[in-house]
């Protein structure tokens, strides 16, 4: 079995010559493997894949053709849904492009809060990528580990802002509303017993001997393919390329945060598990460095006409009612423009693209869902495998099929 | 930071005359009009000559079907060595909304377009698969553009 797989990596006329007893499975759209409604039409010769053809669009819910029916921060609930894994990094990206077009300054206190909470987030996702990749491969119990820290993530977002997978918690020119009482030590509290959990994680999988054998040398990527298919993220810094945008494209003020990049050159699936273990330390980092920074000052941009007025100034004020009920009614317009902006969510490259015409309502809204390029480069890291890897690397990749499908 | 997205452009123009139509600037980025003719020229260009080698997006929008040209295609562009950004455009007619693949520049290009395909119906001639991606392949009409409804063509009905 081992030599025919390896067999088949070195070269194509194994391929070729399989051709003759070719089979076609069709694994999902209800596998519990393959995270989410995809399907993967696959090309076997026993248990060899000759080719796997992606079949998506299960859960094409139209989100794209909504944003241009909806004012601009209606829109902000709906990317919670997109990937619902990471619905802070979504809200992130949609209200940044918006505050680009409106050429929005955020208070330091509002920018500090979203990249606590950025990195909060991208911690519980790598939590359930974590859990449910265990999970695929057999190891059961990091799932019930995974599940606890993010439960923990989950409370403290809901402690802020009432939702807990769909907070809608940044809004275009701050956030919905400021930190609760006692909310610093609560994430202190969690930061602190965050380093142990790991721990438990490198303890079962890291230094796991099955682990190794069921990750290293699957699903190989390289390098300048991975650039070519445009996989970014912990998939493509598992391919050796020193690349994020946290550093390299700095938004929000990262760049005044002291944090390394992981980098990998394994390019396997071992490679970026070890790279999303080592973020989930450095995203502590982070969000522990935030925390120190968290003054007290103001959690929304000066602009009335945009931002929604404090309850207490519309009981006192005559023009913040107006505002608010201008606001509400009809929106704000957007000056024209086109702009596409881009953070790094936790499975890669979340960019937006937005089209103003000049009213409340955008033109076009298109994301560039992480998941759904990572999820194109599958054929050709699968081919040539066996089967029980194709749910290896699926689950390198951590998609989502919410995002994927949009 | 423009500047340095200016030199692209201006390194486009020396090469050739032709593929640079337009310029926009805005909100510290930059927006190159090409001819469609052109664009996987100045797409090899870019990558090659200037070490754009990653496509970070690439989709499509519709201004209505009163403009003329109707649609366009945006390619995003990005560099993973100098980090720069670079909005390539290309305007498409409604009467001949056909413009050249750039699979085989960028490998991710395949989704992209199949995506833009699925939902505005331009034609990407001589990508290797173009089927619809997220819509089911008996889909009727093109979902994003502007004249196709919310709710599309059909009442509503839970039958």
């Amino acid at each position: 079995m081992q030599t025919v797989a390896e067999e088949s990596r070195i070269g194509e006329n194994v391929l070729d010559n399989a051709l003759e007893s070719e089979m076609t499975l069709s694994m999902g759209p209800q596998h519990p493997s393959t995270h989410g409604v995809l399907r993967l039409d696959l090309r076997l010769d026993g248990e060899l894949v000759l080719k796997a053809i992606p079949d998506i669009g299960y859960l094409h819910t139209g989100m794209e053709k909504l944003f241009e029916y909806k004012k601009y921060q209606q829109g902000i609930v709906i990317t919670d849904r997109m990937d619902y894994l990471n619905p802070l990094g979504n809200n992130l990206a949609y209200v940044m492009a918006a505050e680009k077009l409106l050429d929005l300054e955020i208070p330091e206190r509002a920018q500090v809060i979203r990249v606590l909470f950025c990195e909060l987030q991208r911690i519980a996702s790598h939590m359930v990528w974590l859990g449910t990749h265990g999970l695929d491969l057999g190891a059961m119990s990091p799932f019930f580990f995974c599940f606890r820290q993010r439960e923990k993530i989950l409370n403290l977002i809901e402690a802020a802002s009432g939702g807990r997978m769909t907070p809608s918690y940044f809004r275009i020119g701050g956030l919905m509303m400021d930190l609760p009482a006692g909310f610093a030590e609560r994430c202190k509290q969690f930061l602190d017993d965050f380093p142990e959990a790991m721990n438990t994680f490198d303890t079962l999988l890291t230094g796991n001997t099955i682990w190794h054998s069921r990750t290293q040398g699957i699903g190989i990527i390289s390098r300048e393919d991975a650039i070519s298919w445009g996989l970014t993220g912990p998939c493509l810094r598992g391919s050796g390329v020193d690349l994020d945008l946290r550093r390299d494209n700095p938004y929000s003020g990262y760049e005044t945060y002291d944090f390394e990049v992981p980098v990998e050159h394994d390019c396997d699936v071992w490679a970026r598990y070890m790279v999303r273990i080592r973020e989930c330390h450095e995203s502590a980092k982070i969000v522990r460095q935030a925390l120190e920074r968290l003054k007290p000052g103001p959690i929304k941009a000066n602009a009335p006409k945009v931002v929604l007025p404090d309850r207490d100034d519309m009981r006192k004020h005559m023009d913040s009612l107006i505002h608010h009920f201008l606001i509400v009614a009809e929106g704000f317009n957007v000056p024209k423009g086109e702009v596409y902006h881009s953070i790094e969510a936790s499975k890669g490259e979340l960019g937006v693209y937005m089209k103003s015409n000049g009213g409340p309502k955008p033109e076009r809204v298109h994301f560039r869902g992480p998941s759904f390029v990572n999820l194109s480069a599958l054929p050709d890291m699968v081919k040539g495998e066996m089967v029980a890897d194709v749910v290896a690397v699926i689950g390198s990749l951590d998609i989502v099929l919410g995002e994927i499908d949009r | 930071m423009t500047e340095r997205l200016h030199a692209f452009v201006e390194k486009l123009r020396e090469k050739n005359r032709d593929w640079v139509t337009d310029v926009v600037e805005g909100h510290g980025e930059v927006t190159v009009f090409v001819p469609k003719e052109h664009i996987v020229d100045a797409c090899v260009f870019l990558r090659d000559e200037h070490q754009f080698d990653m496509l970070a997006d690439l989709c499509g929008g519709d201004l209505g079907p009163e403009e003329e040209p109707r649609f366009a295609v945006n390619y995003h562009l990005f560099s993973t060595t100098h980090h720069n950004r670079l909005r390539l455009k290309v305007r498409l007619s409604e009467d001949d909304p056909h413009v050249a693949t750039v699979t085989s520049v960028w490998k991710t290009a395949n989704w992209h377009e199949r995506e833009t395909y699925d939902f505005f119906g331009i034609i990407f001639d001589g990508h290797p698969d173009l089927r619809r991606i997220l819509l089911p392949s008996d889909f009727d009409g093109f979902a994003l553009r502007k004249d196709y409804p919310l709710r599309g063509y059909e009442p509503y009905s839970l039958n």
